[in-house]
């Protein structure tokens, strides 16, 4: 079974969806064959890491003290 | 009235502290419409308390209900998602731009750092620059933690469209957070030049 290998462009390209686990099989053992030799797309792979992680400490903001005082008035008001 | 009471009681609680939630996600997909799209979320959310199966479902639960709301206003005000032509920056890489340029020469976690110093307000900034076609599944994926088919069923398109709007909006943020960066100065004082 000779994996095709494939080229940085399509490896980086497929990073995230490789981390989300949703490439086919075929696909997850190609970028893991690019990622065995590449230490560029090791780099790219750690801060699509880094990056998910930073987006994912955003999810919750602080409300404007007027804004969440609204928001509570109308949800006991219903 | 008994029961209503408690059926009253049991939302507030559960909505009560899903609202910095839900206004952060209204936000990120309406701008300054987030406080009217949460009201409305809320109403819908009260009118259907029963379909709620426990209460520790009550985040996910009501920020569904919120997208859902989002979307019914697009189709209402007759908008649809277009898909907006985005000129080819599929060559674009965050990582080795900041690896080339080392805006941030001091730095022993080059990477990191340079994500860091982005606050709330400029990450919400960079997404607010983002068509909306690209910048709402990336906050429901990435900020909001959906897996990609829940995102796709909330946005009632095929999981393929899906992952390639998802890759494309990802390439769009890094770009945008490095012009973001560059336009606000906001290495400034981290040693760039």
């Amino acid at each position: 079974m000779s994996e095709r290998v494939i080229p940085c462009s399509e490896a980086v390209r497929q990073l995230w969806h490789y981390l989300d686990n949703v490439l086919s099989p075929e696909d997850q053992a190609k970028v893991d064959g690019h990622l065995a030799f590449c230490r560029r797309c090791c780099g790219e792979l750690e801060f699509a890491k880094e990056l998910q992680t930073f987006l994912a400490s955003h999810e919750v903001e602080e409300i404007p003290a007027h804004v969440k005082e609204r928001l509570e008035r109308f949800v006991q008001e219903l | 009235m008994g029961s209503t009471t408690t059926q009253k009681e049991d939302f507030e609680a559960v909505a009560l502290v899903q609202l910095p939630r839900l206004y952060s996600l209204a936000r990120r997909l309406a701008g300054d419409g987030a406080e009217d799209l949460v009201q409305e979320c809320l109403m819908r959310a009260y009118r259907s308390f029963d379909s709620l199966s426990a209460p520790e479902a009550g985040g996910r639960w009501l920020q569904t209900i919120l997208v859902n709301t989002f979307r019914d206003g697009l189709r209402r005000e007759a908008r649809r998602v277009e898909e907006v032509p985005v000129e080819d920056i599929d060559d674009f890489s965050l990582y080795r731009t900041i690896a080339d340029e080392d805006p941030l020469p001091y730095s022993d976690s080059l990477h990191l750092d340079f994500l860091l110093s982005f606050g709330r307000e400029d990450v919400y900034e960079v997404l607010k620059r983002m068509p909306e076609i690209y910048r709402v599944p990336l906050v429901l994926r990435y900020i909001h933690g959906f897996a990609t088919k829940e995102v796709a069923r909330m946005l009632h398109a095929p999981l393929g469209t899906v992952l390639a709007r998802l890759h494309r909006g990802r390439k769009l943020f890094e770009r945008e957070l490095w012009t973001y960066a560059q336009e606000v100065d906001l290495l400034q004082g981290s040693g760039s030049g």
